[in-house]
């Protein structure tokens, strides 16, 4: 009988680790190569893993929410039926001992008599079913001394002090408790990560907008009929923002080990709520798109997270992010920055105004408030006003001539 | 010593304990004359002990239950077969309302002290009437004892102890291990616990807990796995009231636990097992507790190949054991 084991396939540049969301087959199921066989989470993405032979499904080495190492083991498979002779000598036989994963669960038996002879479960290999720590590796392991000298005293260092203070919220019987989901997971983990890493500092223009009203209202209703979906403001502000980055190149960076990384491609992430969860997909090369353009793509990325047809792509390589916080309302927000991303921009609601107008004479205006948040280890305040002004007259600029094509 | 089968074992009980208690009957249906019960579990016994102590009843389960309790509010440790376990329902009244009431409710002045045989378990081609475990539907009334014998040593061993018994039990017998099994048992006056669950075989790596024929196949598999598993075999013999001790014992020995029924799983006497493992030896498993069982079928089949089908065989207890042990 000739196995393969299946692996955890790399899912994109800085992707360590992905969580089993689905599988897709089962022991005993036939699969064809590239079947897709098991869906994969990493940062907000859902990808679609496919199988890389023929065969039978034997068994499945990772269980669904179980957070996977890239290059983890994750199926084994029965090639029996195309079985070449060749296949004997490709190499060494994979060994069946692999440590166990992190995030791996233990059984009660195991945290027991961990417990009890104060062993580190990381330092045990597991034996059982995908690298399972069992009862019997637990009561056969033996610390070596050295191990138990280093393992403890960090123990000790890393408990924060604050841990004493914090009192478990206690529920009572009211209270709903819900498991968070694998989505809402990683979401908290890369907001988390933002603030924990990136010192973020946050300012705010006010924008006159009544020309960009005047000429969406002019084109709406006809553009509608035409494109089959609606022109909101949205799409004009993303224009105003990749426009302005070309002259910007420093918002449109992200700082990794002590270098600032310009990105030459400026594509443009943006958020996507769903009831419970918030993505944000990439509108690539946004520069070189039209505002219809831009609308069409922001409008196939929305339906795309409300339907989960997005591909791995749809949600690669964002540069910076603007967020339409005025959707819901918002008059200003102070945006989590997308890690590893320099700024995010939220573009707030459009509200009528009683401006005193340049010449001293009252007029109502449309006026909007975009609220930018950098990383203040790339950016000053001097380089996000530069930028924030660029995109003001962008937006300032837009009058009934304006080609949206 | 001397080789007798299961079916043997129990005839030398019954023949043992007459002898030494004049007050025990024995009746049911063909259980007296020459033919000496359906399987010729009584064989012999009419023409040594004559017909009034083992004699012939009508086709009435109520009523042989109805006798057997009368026969013992007057002192006698009867004992009531019936021929097949599947024809037992007509009794359950007389069983659970009268025999298994009977000490409480008299606040122990009147017992019933009886044994009730009878022959459960597929596996012999009876199909629907004639295969059925019926065990369950008794496990669960306390005054009465479900119990069950599955090597030929306890066979005689623990059908002697229910006969002294001053509670009535239910003395279930797999009828697929009457002629199929064989031992060297003693040849003494023995008796065996019919309260107490068995450790067969000792092991470190799974527990499986089994009765019956399907005990039998534990042991099978144990055989065949002994270079690989270490294997704690237990038997379970009381499976009303269960034996929590051993069976707590026994799990926490190993931390993984495969239960092994031909019932259905749902409602199954192994259920009930796996009930006693969760409330008391939660932080010792190592595994999900499982439990290999039959399907969710009405009844076992006559056909040959859908019998062979429903029941649970020698390889997938040994799959099983297996799976368990590399979880």
């Amino acid at each position: 009988m000739s196995e393969i084991i299946i692996k955890m396939p790399p899912l994109g540049e800085s992707v360590t680790e992905a969580t089993v969301s689905q599988w897709l087959v089962k022991p005993g199921d036939k699969v064809k190569k590239y079947d897709p066989i098991l869906e994969a989470i990493s940062d907000k993405v859902v990808t679609e893993i496919p199988s890389s032979d023929d065969g039978v499904i034997s068994e499945l080495l990772v269980k669904e929410n179980d957070v996977v190492s890239i290059g983890a083991d994750i199926l084994k498979m029965n090639t029996d039926e195309k079985a070449p002779v060749s296949n004997e000598s490709s190499g060494p036989k994979e060994s069946p001992v692999v440590s166990a994963p992190s995030g791996a669960r233990f059984s009660p038996a195991v945290l027991k008599i961990a417990g009890e002879k104060n062993i580190d479960l990381s330092q045990v290999t597991g034996s059982g079913k995908g690298g399972r720590i069992t009862r019997k590796d637990v009561l056969n392991f033996t610390p070596s001394a050295t191990v138990t000298a280093t393992v403890e005293p960090k123990a000790v260092q890393t408990a924060p002090v604050v841990q004493s203070q914090i009192q478990p919220v206690s529920s009572s019987d009211n209270d709903v408790v819900v498991k968070a989901s694998p989505v809402r997971k990683i979401i908290a983990q890369n907001m988390l990560k933002s603030v924990q890493e990136i010192p973020q500092a946050w300012t705010m223009i006010e924008v006159d907008v009544t020309g960009l009203v005047k000429l969406r209202n002019s084109l709406k209703d006809d553009f509608k009929k035409q494109n089959g979906f609606s022109l909101s403001y949205f799409p004009f502000f993303v224009k105003a923002v990749s426009a302005a980055l070309i002259h910007n190149p420093k918002m449109n960076s992200s700082w990794q080990n002590d270098e600032i990384i310009q990105h030459k491609d400026i594509n443009i992430s943006i958020a996507v709520a769903t009831e419970d969860a918030l993505f944000v997909p990439v509108i690539q090369h946004a520069d070189r798109l039209s505002i219809i353009g831009i609308a069409a793509e922001v409008s196939r990325l929305a339906q795309g997270v409300r339907n989960n047809s997005l591909v791995k792509a749809d949600n690669e390589g964002g540069t910076i992010t603007v967020n339409n916080t005025g959707s819901f309302g918002s008059v200003e927000s102070m945006g989590i920055i997308n890690y590893p991303q320099a700024a995010i921009l939220q573009v707030e609601t459009i509200r009528k105004e009683l401006s005193v107008l340049d010449d001293d004479k009252f007029g109502i205006r449309n006026k909007v408030n975009l609220c930018l948040t950098i990383d203040h280890r790339i950016l000053d305040g001097l380089a996000a006003g530069r930028f924030l002004n660029e995109v003001k007259a962008n937006l300032e600029s837009i009058d009934m001539n304006t080609n949206i094509y | 010593m001397s080789e007798k089968t299961y079916l043997e074992a129990l005839n030398l009980a019954i023949d043992e304990e007459m002898q030494r208690d004049p007050g025990v009957m024995i009746f049911g249906e063909d259980v007296g004359g020459v033919k000496g019960g359906v399987f010729g579990v009584t064989k012999g016994l009419a023409e040594k002990f004559g017909d009034e102590r083992v004699f012939n009843t009508p086709l009435g389960e109520s009523e042989i239950a109805g006798l057997a309790t009368g026969l013992g509010l007057m002192g006698h440790h009867a004992i009531a077969e019936f021929q097949f376990a599947d024809y037992i329902l007509p009794a359950i009244n007389q069983i659970l309302s009268e025999a298994t009431k009977m000490r409480y409710r008299t606040a122990g002045d009147w017992t019933a002290p009886i044994v009730m045989r009878a022959p459960y378990g597929g596996g012999v081609r009876g199909g629907f009437y004639h295969s059925q475990s019926t065990e369950k539907i008794f496990a669960g009334q306390p005054g009465l004892r479900v119990v069950t014998p599955s090597t030929v040593y306890d066979a005689k061993g623990m059908l002697k102890t229910a006969i002294r018994s001053e509670d009535p039990v239910l003395f279930y017998e797999h009828k697929k291990l009457y002629r199929s099994i064989k031992a060297d048992i003693s040849d003494a006056d023995y008796t065996v616990p019919i309260d107490k669950a068995n450790i067969l075989q000792s092991g470190d790596d799974v527990t499986v807990i089994a009765y019956g024929m399907m005990l039998q196949y534990v042991l099978k598999a144990t055989e065949e796995l002994k270079d690989d598993i270490s294997i704690e075999v237990v038997d379970l013999r009381s499976l009303y009231p269960l034996d929590k001790a051993t069976i707590i014992e026994a799990t926490k020995k190993t931390g993984k636990v495969l239960l092994v029924t031909e019932d259905p799983k749902e409602g199954s006497i192994m259920n009930n097992v796996s009930a006693v493992i969760a409330e008391n030896a939660l932080f010792d498993l190592d595994a999900p507790v499982q439990i290999l069982a039959g399907p969710d079928s009405p009844s076992m089949p006559y056909a040959k190949d859908l019998e062979d089908a429903f029941l649970v065989n020698p390889e997938q207890v040994k799959a099983a054991i297996k799976d368990l042990a590399e979880f």
